[in-house]
């Protein structure tokens, strides 16, 4: 079996897959929080995807993508028996599991899957785990199964009320505390503005929050310092010191500037890439 | 006879208005009658001062009346006894502080133009298919690993290759030549000689393999489990910032950042490939080393209004290479020296607006003997900017330090080394710019050619 081989791919939604890799090294060594650096093709970029889950007797890895620009696009119209060009990690600091008590785990939208991994530690580690999830609708909410499954309790909430509550992880978050749930650690995942509040909800509820940052990155191996994030008014590089960091201190707003440094060039990009290709990921 | 005194040969080079638009080489190779003609002004001294003075101990003379004789290929393997990477060197290395600068003619007449013959010798061979492949030793079964596959790690597996072990390479990233690939840019170093040099060191039997981040992927006591011994070469990483606020303003690139995207990304052919660069109006570069040139030179060819090199201290302390300083000129770049930045400043979008700097003049040397800037009072102005570029220095990388418990490290975060090389765990040598925090690419050699030596002492005591 040649490294880097797409071994199983599946859909989970019109702009999600979910791809099993063949790839020995990284499955013997990785650990919850980690992640991956991807490239398709020759004069690809290097994307950043978190591991959800690794089997080293088989020498797999499984990563979650969401269809959101050219590189993810690419990504998911790979085929079953294709390749990834490059795949290298375990990349970032693992997630300090221990039993922190009653702890939630927040996922929105792919972040869920991102974030399942971290559920799963943590419950192996004796923690009561609790799941919060949210999507926009119910078709974008996935692993709703697996969450149940491994979780103590799994609440979901979308923005239309198709599926769980109508509202935000925060509208679920702030429920569950009424209800008399005392939580003691809380894990988020998501896009930036939910993990902003998200996170200043659970200080405000004495729930000691931690999220999973995003930057742009480019080698992911700590030598560009693409990744800087600014936590407790320091830099940090996300890729070799996070991604995950204690929320409450994190420069959010700061983040999502930087974030949107590319975003003419990478439309263009995508519109490029369309031209050649029907992207299936039911977005654009 | 030698005749010293006709005029050095400098070749030919890319018109700047021309060439501050693409990214094809520079210089030019010479042509066969100006590699003679600046061979003919060789003295071959005895002892001679320029090999004495090359970290890698290149035959000068020897190789320079091979070139006279028109024997290319006998002249490249009299580089590559010492030097495996004579095609690279030739390029980048800076003569001016070595073989050049201590050639007896250069008062009078002028050096001889020793980076170029060098280089002239390397293509030439290997363009006539005169290049012969090191020859190894009898494979002695052992094997070894080598991390990274910047020149260091390049030179040390080609010397432990040519001693008949079995060398692999471990590179994190996905191309190989470390800062050669992702720093130094095309039309300094075409990336076709970086691959052709590679090759020449795979045909010597070494493996070479991608996506391998040691310390992550596979722990160092993992690997010596596995294999004999190691080097360790990965360079520098983490890029020093200012310390200023604003830093984190949209806009403002570390020179790491900003040549990794041009260079092993190849974002000046975007759309063509698929990561982008943000070049604005004004480019302001901070420093004024190797890497602030390359970051100028770099930026220049994205098509700004303008670039300018803000350096603290004046032009007879800045540490980039002398060619380069003055390619960047006639491409255009402004330099701005005795400059301190102090904050960057920013539009309501958090985007680089400009630079608030302050005027120094030259006090006293420091320990390096350089003399120290010295703020003025009130000289405080603003430089306009919406891209910035900080190039200030390399610190040592430090994922294999992190993850390897047995490797004891400096107070500084350097891997603690004895005088013969050796980490503190048995059978791993380090150095490169990992131990050095950005050198050159020769020092680079020479400390995996030294460790590579060490490496067979240490393998024949038979352990
Ligand atoms: C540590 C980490 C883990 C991640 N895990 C996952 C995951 O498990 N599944 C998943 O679907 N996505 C994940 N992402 C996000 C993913 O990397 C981006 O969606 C992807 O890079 C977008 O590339 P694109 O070309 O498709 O889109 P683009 O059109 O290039 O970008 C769309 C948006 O994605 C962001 N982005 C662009 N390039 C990068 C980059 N190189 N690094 C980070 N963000 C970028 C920008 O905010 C941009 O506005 C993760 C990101 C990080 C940093
Ligand atoms: C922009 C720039 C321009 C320069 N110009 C010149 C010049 O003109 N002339 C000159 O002589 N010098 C120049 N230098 C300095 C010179 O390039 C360096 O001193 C030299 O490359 C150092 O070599 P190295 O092998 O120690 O490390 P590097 O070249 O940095 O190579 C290290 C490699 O190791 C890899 N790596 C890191 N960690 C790991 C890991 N854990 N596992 C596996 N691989 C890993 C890295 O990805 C990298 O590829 C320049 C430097 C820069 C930054
Ligand atoms: S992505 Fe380059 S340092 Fe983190």
């Amino acid at each position: 079996m040649e490294e880097n081989t797409i071994l199983v791919k599946e859909s989970l939604n019109s702009a999600v897959v979910k791809f099993v890799i063949y790839k020995p090294l990284i499955a013997k060594s990785a650990r919850a929080g980690q992640f991956v650096i991807l490239r398709g093709r020759e004069g690809g970029e290097r994307v950043p995807v978190t591991l959800v889950d690794w089997d080293a007797n088989n020498g797999t890895i499984t990563v979650i993508i969401q269809a959101i620009g050219k590189s993810t696009c690419l990504f998911n119209s790979l085929k079953q028996g294709e390749k990834f060009l490059n795949v290298a990690g375990p990349l970032g600091t693992p997630v300090e599991i221990k039993n922190y008590g009653t702890v939630a785990v927040v996922g929105g939208g792919v972040g869920i899957a991102e974030v399942y991994p971290i559920a799963r530690a943590l419950k192996e580690a004796g923690n009561r785990v609790i799941a919060v999830l949210g999507a926009r609708t119910k078709e974008l909410l996935i692993l709703e199964r697996e969450m149940t499954a491994l979780c103590d309790k799994t609440v979901c909430a979308t923005d239309d009320g198709s599926h769980g509550l109508k509202g935000m992880v925060t509208d679920a978050l702030q429920a569950l505390h009424d209800g008399g749930e005392k939580i003691d650690a809380g894990f988020v995942i998501g896009p930036i503005p939910m993990m902003k509040f998200t996170s200043r909800l659970m200080e405000k509820l004495g729930t000691v929050s931690y999220a999973s940052l995003n930057p742009i990155m480019l080698d992911g191996t700590g030598m560009c310092g693409c990744c800087r994030v600014t936590v407790e008014g320091k830099v940090r590089f996300a890729c070799v010191e996070g991604p995950m960091f204690p929320a409450r201190t994190i420069d959010f707003d700061e983040l999502i500037r930087r974030t949107g440094e590319y975003k003419p060039l990478e439309k263009q990009s995508l519109q490029a890439f369309e031209k050649d290709h029907v992207c299936k990921c039911g977005l654009h | 006879m030698p005749n010293p005194s006709l005029p050095r040969q400098n070749g030919k080079q890319q018109d700047p208005s021309v060439r501050k638009k693409n990214f094809e080489e520079v210089a030019q190779i010479f042509t066969r009658e100006e590699a003679l003609a600046e061979a003919d002004r060789c003295l071959h001294c005895n002892n001679a001062r320029c090999q004495a003075n090359c970290p890698v101990g290149v035959q000068i003379p020897a190789f320079i009346a091979l070139v006279k004789e028109n024997k290319v290929g006998e002249a490249l393997s009299k580089i590559m006894e010492t030097s495996l990477l004579p095609a690279i060197c030739g390029r980048v290395c800076p003569q001016e502080k070595h073989c050049e600068g201590n050639c007896v003619l250069k008062e009078k007449f002028g050096a001889v133009n020793i980076g170029m013959l060098e280089r002239y010798t390397a293509d030439t061979a290997r363009k006539e298919g005169l290049l012969t492949t090191p020859v190894c030793a009898k494979p002695t079964g052992k094997k070894v690993a080598c991390i990274g596959s910047g020149p260091s790690s390049l030179a040390a597996a080609a010397e432990l290759a040519r001693a008949g072990h079995q060398v692999t390479v471990f590179e994190a990233l996905h191309a190989f030549g470390g800062v050669l690939r992702y720093g130094i840019p095309s039309f300094r170093l075409p990336r076709e000689v970086i691959d052709a040099e590679i090759e020449t060191v795979k045909a010597m039997g070494v493996t070479f393999k991608t996506d391998v981040l040691i310390g992550a992927t596979e722990k160092v006591a993992d690997l010596l489990n596995q294999l004999a011994a190691g080097y360790s070469a990965s360079g520098a990483g983490l890029p020093p910032l200012l310390g200023i606020p604003g830093e984190s303003a949209v806009g403002v690139y570390s020179a790491n950042e900003f040549l990794t995207r041009v260079n092993l990304m190849q974002a000046y052919k975007f759309p063509q490939t698929d990561t982008p660069i943000q070049i604005g109006h004004r480019v302001v570069v901070l420093g004024g080393g190797n890497s602030a040139m390359d970051a100028a030179r770099c930026a220049m060819r994205l098509g700004p209004e303008a670039v300018t090199v803000a350096y603290r201290r004046s032009a007879a302390e800045m540490p980039a290479r002398a060619a380069e300083v003055l390619h960047a000129k006639e491409e255009g770049v402004v330099f701005d020296y005795l400059v301190t930045p102090k904050e960057i400043l920013q539009d309501e979008n958090g985007r680089v607006s400009g630079i608030k700097c302050t005027r120094n003049e030259l006090g006293a040397p420091d320990a390096k003997g350089r003399r120290r800037p010295v703020e003025i009072a009130g000289s405080e102005f603003v430089l306009p900017a919406d891209t910035v570029i900080v190039a200030i220095g390399q610190r040592p990388n430090p994922i294999i330090a992190k993850t390897t418990p047995e490797l004891k490290t400096t107070e500084r975060g350097v891997l603690a080394l004895d005088d013969q090389g050796r980490t503190t765990l048995p059978g791993v040598y380090a150095g490169g710019d990992i131990i050095r925090g950005g050198a050159t690419v020769l020092l680079a050699m020479k400390d995996g050619l030294e460790a590579a030596h060490r490496i067979n002492a240490y393998l024949q005591e038979g352990k």
